[in-house]
């Protein structure tokens, strides 16, 4: 069996470079693709934890951020495509002022 | 099962696990350094299905499958569509607006990377209590294992996540609408 150690590395890679993209990266897109990498990174580690600690409620945590990851999307996608139809860009250096 | 199984298992678990974080980590890579927003889309693919691998290695059956369904199968379609949407646009701008952005935040990740392994690797972080056994068992997430905490303890906070879907749904729907009067 996998040391859950193991796990939790991989996870703590996939989250600083999610991280990274979100820091670095200026289009809105990839920056959101970065924040679903870093949910599924503290996925994993939920998984892993759950696991090396017997308890099924991790899984059931999991479930619950994949649901709450969902709506999240919905909702940025949109805003996304609504700033783009009055500003014609996803970039989020043009997109300096609140005012719409 | 007999020791030689049981070592044949072990072996391909190990082997499944190298191959699967290698092309998580592949993913990421690329969703983070593709120009393409599309290539980026499809890098995130790969680590998704990678991490549901994972998840299954791990015996979490179910959430492995809702990953694969509602992740790859309903997120990423929505960015696509989003990307077709509003084009694929390539011209990035490079030019650092805040002084030294790439240099500051590369420090604060090597930072970062270097305390936790720190803590790992030296530190006397114990998370999991001492001597406890792992028992596969206790956490086989099938359906019914993962439906009864779900339904019982949760049951406040499954009707919640309902009532948030229903208004992020209502909520991209009136974005979608908006229109800016005309003045």
């Amino acid at each position: 069996m996998i040391d859950p150690g193991l796990y939790m590395a991989l996870a703590a890679v996939l989250f600083v470079i999610g991280a990274l993209g979100l820091l670095l990266r200026r289009n809105a897109l990839v920056m959101f693709m970065c924040i679903e990498l870093m949910l599924n990174a503290v996925n994993l580690t939920l998984i892993s934890a759950g696991r090396a600690l017997n308890d099924i409620n991790g899984q059931v945590a999991v479930f619950f951020i994949l649901v709450v990851a969902a709506a999240e999307v919905v909702v940025g996608l949109a805003i996304i495509v609504s700033v783009f139809r009055l500003r014609s860009t996803a970039s989020v250096d043009e997109l300096s002022e609140l005012r719409g | 099962m007999t020791p030689c199984q049981h070592r044949t298992a072990q072996m391909i678990e190990a082997l499944l696990f190298i191959l699967m974080a290698i092309a998580a980590i592949a993913g990421a890579v690329s969703v983070v350094v593709a120009r393409n927003p599309v290539y980026s889309a499809m890098g995130l693919l790969g680590t998704l299905f990678s991490v549901a691998v994972l998840y299954v290695l791990q015996l979490a059956h179910l959430v492995a499958a809702v990953q694969v369904i509602v992740y790859a199968g309903a997120v990423l379609t929505l960015f696509l569509f989003v990307i077709m949407l509003i084009g694929i646009d390539k011209s990035e701008q490079h030019d650092e607006k805040l002084p030294h952005q790439k240099a500051i935040v590369g420090g604060i990740a090597g930072a970062i990377v270097l305390l936790a392994g720190g803590i790992t690797i030296f530190g006397d972080f114990d998370w999991v209590p001492a001597g406890s056994v792992i028992n596969p068992n206790a956490t086989n997430g099938t359906i019914e294992a993962v439906a009864a905490p779900l339904f019982t303890d949760w049951v406040l906070a499954f009707e919640a996540t309902a009532l948030l879907l229903t208004i992020a749904a209502a909520g991209a729907i009136a974005l979608a609408h908006y229109r800016r009067r005309p003045s």
